[in-house]
């Protein structure tokens, strides 16, 4: 069933709230408006607004939160790692759609900066949320080379043709913005493989040196783990490396269609 | 040494806040899936009131003058109204699916041209639907 609010322990206090003002004689302002969550205190979230002096910060949405991290309250936690949109570790909502905030510049963002973790998520702390379940259903789909004949000598060969169905699929980096935008996601995660973990089981699928596409389609062919995508198309909409998880569904739903014949 | 994990999280974490419109910007595609899904149903109630129709007309002119009376007023149009956009709009967003499932238009640009054309095009047919209504000779 649609859940449509939070539960009681994760409604957001708003008067609990702090605010950091920026600096006296900063000119070029900006607020910061970030989910924070203590696992320690286990008190309801709140949001706590940030002044950041721009003059004397990097572009990037990530830019501000190092600052604000090294500069102004070192207890906000986040996840990051290579600043430059391959890692997918500081995956978040920004201004209300999810993205990487090394890719998403804060001139990009019309008036205050909100930044959540990514949607429909538990939370560790912060914008961190737990991907356990994410990753484990990763695992599900058995997202590596399986093969029946005996190894040749050398490299399975592909055809350039072969290769190029590839493209627009490995390059996902499993920042889970697509899943975590997705109603579906949010409503049936539990059985729902979701965008990102979908358009990885189509990538074997796909693989002209894979053997295993009719036990991996059994897999797939199941009410919940694919028939749960509705085209809302929110992932493809969001996906910060654009590629486009709702297609690969489809194709999906294609190949099921023609084993039947 | 194999420790089993527990059963129940050591502390219940929050859940991150998620609600479409507040939290999550509503974009062309997923207000027009969810408007699909509110039509769908429209249309479902929708067919209580044609089946009431059909059944006034079965029960003879009286109770069918009542019903006549009742889709004229500015409730019983508006209800029309809203059932024959729910109606067209349904059909052209189906169409838009079926093509969605042949593989095709999913691509950023073509899903923002298909969700404008099915929005143009449902208000046209509706128009197109009571102007012809109205053209029509009454009984």
């Amino acid at each position: 069933m649609a859940q449509l609010t939070l539960p009681k322990n994760s409604k957001i206090d708003k008067a609990a709230g702090k605010t950091f003002k920026a600096p006296a004689g900063a000119k070029n302002v900006r607020a910061f408006k970030i989910y924070r969550y203590d696992p320690d205190t286990q008190a309801n979230p709140r949001v706590d607004t940030y002044e950041v002096d721009m003059d004397a910060c990097g572009p990037m949405v990530l830019d501000a939160l190092i600052k604000i991290k090294n500069e102004i309250d070192s207890t906000l936690t986040f996840r990051r790692s290579c600043r430059e949109g391959i890692c997918g570790s500081c995956a978040m909502n920004i201004d209300g759609t999810n993205t990487l905030a090394c890719l998403h510049a804060c001139g990009d963002v019309k008036g205050d900066v909100k930044i959540y973790p990514l949607p429909h998520m538990p939370v560790v702390k912060d914008l961190v949320p737990d991907l356990t379940h994410f990753y484990a259903q990763y695992a599900s789909i058995e997202p590596w080379l399986k093969t029946d004949t005996p190894p040749p000598t050398r490299e399975r060969l592909q055809s350039e043709e072969d290769r190029a169905k590839l493209d627009g699929l490995y390059e996902c980096i499993l920042c889970a913005c697509c899943s975590t935008s997705c109603p579906s996601y949010w409503w049936n995660g539990d059985r729902y493989l979701g965008p990102a973990i979908l358009m990885a089981a189509y990538r074997w699928l796909v693989d002209s040196r894979d053997e295993a596409t009719g036990e991996r389609l059994d897999q797939l062919e199941d009410p919940f783990k694919l028939y749960r995508c509705h085209t809302i198309l929110n992932c493809s909409r969001t996906c910060p490396k654009g590629l486009n998880p709702a297609k690969a569904i489809a194709e999906t739903k294609k190949m099921l269609v023609e084993r039947r014949g | 040494m194999s420790a089993k994990p527990s059963a129940k999280p050591v502390v219940s974490r929050p859940l991150s806040p998620f609600m479409l419109g507040q939290y999550y910007r509503f974009q062309i595609s997923s207000l027009l899936s969810i408007t699909h899904r509110i039509t769908g149903v429209g249309l479902a109630l929708g067919t209580l009131f044609i089946a009431i129709w059909v059944m006034s007309a079965v029960a003879g002119p009286e109770s069918y003058a009542h019903f006549a009376w009742f889709a004229r007023t500015p409730i019983g149009l508006l209800l029309l109204l809203g059932w024959s956009w729910a109606l067209m709009f349904h059909l052209c967003n189906g169409i838009r699916h079926l093509v969605w499932d042949v593989g095709y238009a999913f691509e950023k640009k073509s899903v923002d041209a298909g969700g404008i054309i099915v929005c143009v095009a449902s208000v046209v047919l509706t128009a197109a639907i009571w102007i012809v209504a109205y053209l029509l000779p009454s009984a």
